[in-house]
């Protein structure tokens, strides 16, 4: 089983974090998570490099996973996207 | 006596029958990975679209390759340029092919023999107009204007 605070620390202790959210899909057996990460460390980035680096960043976590879902963003785009949907 | 040495060979066979079917199968295991990567490679260049997911177009065992499909289909993928393959119904493409695309997630999608990525990727491409862009340009399906008419009619 997967611990919400240890995928957070493994995302925190690798990337310089402006947001992130941690979604426990899984109603409590800890192998469904959703994240929203917003990070710096994005940008010139493309989707599928930014998704494989969490990807390997949390290669062991996800291996124990049903199911990781993920969106990625620059501070610029999670800017753009909060206004759009405010 | 006939019999006998009729039965003879027949005895000493099994032994040895048994010792090189399992000597197969260590060889097979020894090159399994090998073997696979190179099905796994023709099975992504198999169809200008590819796509493994859980179970099949029509019964998607999961709802993330549920919703794979159903993108695709809101795109009007035709069926003659897309293949799907069922990890669900082969163990080794399901560990096969997270190894061999180095993505840990099904489903996962090929366009062109070239790796997509999975089913959040696919999502935010569908949203920001890259799927349908990358489908075009890899003529999978028809431009803007001769969809509308395809539609119309």
């Amino acid at each position: 089983m997967i611990n919400l605070a240890d995928l957070e620390a493994a995302i925190r202790n690798a990337l310089p974090v402006s947001h992130l959210e941690i979604q426990d899909q899984s109603s409590g057996c800890g192998e469904s998570y959703a994240i929203v990460l917003v990070s710096e460390a994005f940008e010139g980035k493309g989707t599928l490099a930014r998704h494989r680096f969490v990807n390997d960043l949390l290669k062991d976590q996800i291996a124990q996973m049903h199911a990781f879902s993920q969106k990625t963003f620059t501070p610029k785009q999670y800017q753009d996207l909060v206004a759009k949907q405010g | 006596m006939f019999r006998a040495s009729l039965q003879s060979p027949i005895f000493s066979l099994r032994p040895s029958a048994a010792k090189s079917l399992t000597a197969s199968r260590v060889i097979a295991a020894r090159y399994l990975s090998r073997e696979a990567r190179a099905q796994i490679q023709n099975a992504v260049k198999s169809s200008p679209l590819v796509l493994f997911m859980k179970g099949t177009p029509d019964l998607p065992e999961c709802g993330f390759s549920r919703a794979a499909v159903q993108v695709l289909d809101l795109h009007g993928v035709p069926p003659e340029k897309m293949k799907t393959y069922n990890v669900l119904a082969d163990d080794e493409l399901r560990r096969g092919i997270k190894e061999f695309s180095e993505w840990p997630t099904i489903p996962q999608l090929y366009v062109n023999g070239e790796f997509i990525g999975g089913c959040d990727i696919l999502l935010g491409m569908h949203q920001s107009g890259e799927l349908e862009n990358l489908l075009i340009t890899s003529d999978i399906i028809p431009k803007v204007e001769e969809q509308a008419q395809a539609s119309t009619a």
